[in-house]
């Protein structure tokens, strides 16, 4: 009946991909919609300029939490410099639901907490790796 | 020169009055005289249950604005010309029946606001800042609209001043027993919301207001909740301060008042300053207007002060004992059968209807307030989901977000069955 609760959609949300937080992450980065109380935590582990794993918990509506699955889906195994030009407008074709300008914030969470955490990385070194794990739980 | 579409000058609730039957309102009667209570949302009729945000607006309403603009716009305080003293005529009579709904002694305490907002921001920024000083304390609570907060937490930055909070309990009364020992600290003021528009609690305002004078504090209360829900009356009240919205009580946006005690507004410096204020200027002193007109700087919104003063009119032709009666029997239907037919469902604030206004808040265990909403939706249920500007209370509550369903005069049985049937439908969709 609705276009935005697609089934994979609610899918997405009960059963979510990558969800749970990383051993040893890189980089670790927290996004929140304090308007609606959308939460997430974003974890990478970068190995070789290559996202190796990527998890992520929080907590939200269905379609903020079925972002960060599908965004996660995404990134998972991408060097950087791929998953540094994955935009917004790649993030809305993955969802492929129409999200109404009311919505757009819980759809780009999980994107804003990526640029936040790909920014981190960066201030942090190429050298960033293993040794920092968990650094910003 | 036709009077007719000026505001004021119908009788309603007269004995024919089929709005009212056996001393209590009709809604399926009165929605009749809202006209987008008739349209449409996504192919369905629309269901409105977010009054508490703002309420719909009756056609005498909107044909007093419309009045205005047809028949006689013109700038008040100023023309000699037939129009302008129409327009000022229409605006003053508009206040003049505006304070009289709330039982102000005096029309010229009724300062014509945006909102309530704004009356809070003025007591701040005029009677605060040359009230209080380092270290003053002033009282607060849990339940607070961030109007009633963020501009008394600029002020208690500004000035070095304390803010101190009555606690609530899980149900969402004010802690009595703390607000008693916090009277001890002596704090210059105590500013209160009348009916809290997260979870509903009609609060014992002239209780708390004796006890904050015995303690010689000055009190605010923010009736925006309160005022198009139930009989107001300030005197009675005993407050020093009284806001409110003209929005949420079928009037237009940018209506709005604050009364206070008339002593208070003739200590108190003006707040904004430019035209209509003042009384005198040379380039480098001004004196000020008298009252009210000291505190409306500017062009005023005209056509929403007329508009409010239909609205008054409108809901004085109901009647405002019986709209609290209407919306109590409401709010007691409604949390019996959300709590019987939605399994799982959350209920927050008061189990008692006579302790609480028309909002009825919720959470589903399966789904997310904001999904909730937008389901609901597309059923042509329109309820609010998020924190309802009071993140405080929803931190204490240990709540990230919650829907909400709230009422107004034209609300009926039929609306609060149509979000049950919108819930069940949220549950299948977010179990299957």
């Amino acid at each position: 009946m609705d276009d935005l609760y697609r089934d994979y959609i609610l899918e997405h949300y009960r059963r979510p991909h990558n969800f749970g937080p990383l051993e040893d992450a890189s980089v670790t980065r927290e996004g929140a919609n304090p308007l609606c109380g959308d939460r997430i935590t974003l974890q990478l582990g970068v190995v070789d300029g290559v996202v190796q794993t990527v998890g992520f918990t929080g907590r939200g509506c269905a379609i903020s939490q079925a972002s960060a699955s599908l965004l996660t889906d995404e990134i998972k195994g991408k060097p950087l410099a791929d998953v540094q030009s994955f935009g917004a407008d790649d993030l809305l074709e993955l969802l492929g639901i129409q999200i109404s300008p009311a919505r757009l914030k819980c759809a780009m969470l999980s994107h804003d907490t990526l640029r936040g955490a790909l920014s981190q990385l960066a201030e942090s070194g190429p050298e960033a790796g293993r040794d920092q794990a968990g650094a910003g739980i | 020169m036709t009077m007719t579409s000026e505001p004021g000058t119908d009788a309603p609730g007269s004995a024919a009055d089929p709005r009212i039957r056996d001393g209590r309102l009709v809604a399926e009667v009165i929605r009749a005289d809202f006209p987008i209570l008739g349209t449409t949302a996504h192919g369905v009729p629309l269901v409105y249950l977010d009054s508490a945000a703002t309420s719909q607006k009756p056609l005498a309403v909107i044909e007093a604005l419309d009045g205005y603009y047809r028949g006689y716009n013109a700038n008040v305080h100023r023309g000699i010309y037939d129009i302008s003293e129409r327009a000022t005529s229409a605006y003053e009579g508009a206040r003049a029946r505006i304070a009289a709904f709330i039982n102000a002694p005096e029309s010229r305490e009724l300062i014509n606001v945006r909102n309530a907002t704004e009356a809070i921001n003025l007591v701040a920024w005029s009677w605060g800042r040359a009230n209080i000083g380092e270290g003053d304390v002033i009282v607060l609570t849990e339940l607070e609209h961030h109007a009633n907060l963020v501009p008394w937490q600029l002020l208690a930055a500004e000035k070095g001043a304390r803010l101190e909070f009555i606690p609530i309990t899980d149900e969402g009364y004010l802690r009595q027993e703390v607000y008693a020992e916090l009277l001890k600290l002596k704090p210059k003021l105590v500013a209160f919301t009348h009916v809290s528009n997260t979870l509903g609690t009609i609060n014992p305002v002239a209780e708390m207001t004796a006890q904050a004078h015995a303690a010689g504090a000055l009190v605010l209360v923010d009736g925006a909740q309160a005022v198009p829900h139930l009989p107001v009356d300030v005197q009675a009240l005993g407050v020093d301060f009284y806001v409110f919205s003209g929005h949420k009580m079928l009037g237009p946006t940018g209506s709005g008042g604050l009364w206070a005690r008339r002593e208070l507004l003739e200590a108190m410096p003006p707040f904004m300053a430019g035209g209509d204020m003042i009384r005198t200027v040379t380039l480098r002193a001004s004196t000020w207007n008298e009252l009210p007109w000291k505190f409306e700087a500017g062009t005023p919104d005209i056509s929403a002060t007329i508009g409010l003063g239909a609205a008054v009119d409108y809901l004085t032709g109901l009647g405002m004992a019986r709209v609290r009666a209407h919306e109590q029997e409401l709010v007691a239907y409604a949390l019996e059968a959300i709590a019987e037919k939605v399994p799982g469902i959350s209920l927050y604030g008061p189990r008692d209807a006579a302790r609480r206004g028309g909002v009825v808040p919720f959470n589903l265990p399966e789904a997310h307030p904001h999904d909730v909403a937008q389901l609901l939706d597309r059923v042509g249920v329109c309820v609010r989901a998020g924190h309802h500007c009071t993140m405080p209370l929803h931190e204490r509550l240990n709540l990230p977000a919650t829907a909400r369903a709230s009422f107004s005069v034209y609300s009926t049985r039929q609306d609060v069955d149509a979000l049950v049937d919108g819930l069940r439908d949220v549950q299948r969709i977010f179990r299957s």
